[in-house]
């Protein structure tokens, strides 16, 4: 039977689901990973875990593969915990397992960058049943109806790894994944505390998010979390505005799905030009406090 | 103790690549070939933990052609002990490699695998894991910190969110990030030295194959030309005309 269960680390990751599930023209259930209640995307069954927590990913991979069985395919939002996840369960099953998928041409063919973005390979998949990770920002996605409660499956969350400590740095600030509009930084940002008063203090005049480049990330001028690219984060803004990034091509690899994008740099050539809507060849310093008091709600 | 390297040979991370003119794969004309970074990462971290304990034997292993010694050349000049080429022209998907290197792993029993989070290629982030599933073995993926003592690894792992420290049993895998460390450069030492180093070449155990076939390789359709403006002023103009701001 074709069926697909959409795992749902929490009820908001759901949401990308209904669009994904249309394009692969499948009927679907959501299993809830933690929460109790799932945002009315048209699944015909809401199954939760129990868990108030998620568990290390092999407890999560052992969870899932035990509910395997009616569904021909199993998929989640792309993200780092999905795709620890995921590809576990899918060495359980044995099942092929195809990732960061953008769109799909029916239930086994599906087309996803490779080469940090630079190329889109289609694949047809022989497997059944087939793991899947994909991109939201491929798939539509209709409004969500009214919440339907979960039926507790009260799941075993036993895993061979203890979390010893967790650090996680989310503020106020919308999620990289979910903004509408995005101030990215690069290298010249120079230290945490500069990249925090500028960049920070954009995203927050604007209600945005903020990202940062790999470069930035490494020379510790902004937490990992905020990397966008390749290896770090996708992202699809309305607006995203990159200030002293010079474009490389796992950077733009994250970029791509932005409605607009701006370029704020002082070197004409960078590369970052060639995929902005709009470029202005200026120091961020200047440029940006400008364009803050402009954009500011 | 014993660490598996499981290393990949991939197009020049940083050369710009296109579809072949029928779309049947990737154009490697005149493109370079290097160690995954991410595995490079890997044997790194591998090197650095032989450093602090030098009983530590490293072991480095890929699948593929006979061209790959010359990244398993990069690995032993890096400073693995040995090396293994599993030596075949058969086409891979990530699960089908997960099953040949369990093989490498039941024949070597190491108490830890240290691979790339995701080869720069094929960017799917699978490999680790599927092998950690069918091995029943506890997985760290992403790691920037990595420590062993008796018995376990502590590893630090970047997350969607942030970071978080798992304590695991041996034997693990587990899979590496950006951020662990920095790999060395290779002097004319290691090079020479790896000349003497063993390459063991075995043929593949398992069928091999792919259930995730590639039918087409495609350019991604371009933006459209950006233009340039002046000042920020004329960029707020610029972004009132589509909507935003306004
Ligand atoms: C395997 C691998 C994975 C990678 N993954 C990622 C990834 O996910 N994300 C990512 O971002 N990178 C990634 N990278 C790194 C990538 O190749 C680049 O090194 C990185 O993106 C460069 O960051 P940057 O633009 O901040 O720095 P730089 O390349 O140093 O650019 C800084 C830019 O700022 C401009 N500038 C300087 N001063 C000012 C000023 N005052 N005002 C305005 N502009 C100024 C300069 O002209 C320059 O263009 C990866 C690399 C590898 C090998």
């Amino acid at each position: 039977m074709s069926r697909l269960l959409l795992v749902a680390f929490d009820p908001t990751d759901a949401l990308g689901g209904a669009g994904f599930a249309g394009a692969l023209g499948l009927p679907f259930d959501v299993l809830l990973l933690t929460g109790q209640a799932a945002p009315g995307i048209g699944a015909e069954k809401v199954l939760a875990t129990g868990w108030t927590e998620l568990p290390p990913s092999d407890a999560i991979a052992s969870a899932v593969a035990g509910l395997a069985g009616g569904y021909s395919h199993l998929a989640s939002v792309s993200a780092m915990r999905s795709k620890d996840a995921l590809a576990r369960l899918a060495g359980h099953l044995d099942a092929p397992m195809v990732t960061d998928v953008i769109a799909a041409e029916g239930p086994s063919q599906f087309k996803r960058p490779i080469v940090a973005g630079s190329l889109i390979e289609t694949v047809a998949v022989d497997g059944n049943p087939i793991v899947l990770t994909f991109r939201p920002s491929g798939f539509s996605k209709p409004a969500p109806g009214a919440e339907v409660a979960a039926d507790n499956l009260n799941l075993p969350g036993t895993s061979a790894v203890t979390r010893v400590s967790v650090s996680s740095r989310g503020g106020a600030r919308p999620d990289l994944t979910q903004a509408k509009v995005i101030i990215s930084g690069g290298r010249p940002l120079k230290d945490a505390d500069t990249f925090e008063r500028v960049i920070g203090g954009f995203a927050d005049a604007v209600g945005g998010a903020a990202g940062a480049t790999r470069a930035a990330v490494d020379s510790g001028i902004a937490p990992n979390e905020l990397q966008v690219g390749q290896t770090g984060k996708i992202v699809a803004p309305d607006l995203y505005i990159a200030a002293g990034v010079s474009g490389s091509t796992q950077h733009m690899a994250g970029i791509k799905d932005s409605k607009i994008i701006v370029a704020i740099n002082t070197d004409p050539d960078a590369p970052i030009f060639e995929i902005a809507d709009l470029g202005l060849v200026a120091d961020l310093y200047q440029a940006l406090p400008e364009l803050q008091e402009k954009l500011k709600k | 103790m014993k660490i598996l390297v499981a290393v990949k040979r991939v197009i020049d991370p940083y050369a710009k690549v296109g579809p072949l003119a029928d779309g049947s794969g990737i154009d490697t004309t005149n493109v370079k070939f290097d160690v995954n970074p991410f595995d490079e990462i890997a044997i790194e971290e591998a090197v650095r933990q032989k450093e602090k304990d030098p009983s530590i034997e490293i072991v480095a292993v890929t699948i593929g052609g006979s061209e790959c010694t010359e990244q398993l050349q990069k690995a032993l000049a890096m400073g693995a002990d040995r090396a293994i080429l599993v030596e075949t022209d058969q086409a891979y998907d990530p699960s089908s490699l997960s099953k040949e290197l369990e093989a490498v792993v039941r024949s070597e029993s190491p108490d830890v695998i240290l691979m790339g989070k995701q080869a720069t290629d094929g960017d799917n982030n699978q490999v680790g894991q599927m092998l950690a599933a069918r091995l029943g073995w506890p997985q760290a993926t992403f790691a920037c910190n990595v420590q062993f003592s008796g018995g376990k690894a502590t590893v630090s792992r970047e997350t969607d969110t942030g970071e978080e420290t798992l304590e695991l049993p041996l034997p693990a895998v587990i899979t590496t990030d950006l951020r662990l460390n920095e790999p060395r450069y290779i002097g004319i030492a290691g090079i020479v030295k790896a000349r003497s180093k063993p390459i063991d070449r075995r043929a593949p155990v398992t069928p091999g194959g792919t259930r995730v076939r590639s039918v087409k390789v495609e350019s991604v359709p371009a933006r459209a030309a950006g233009k340039k403006v002046a000042s920020v002023e004329e960029l707020m103009n610029e972004l009132s005309s589509r909507g935003v701001g306004a």
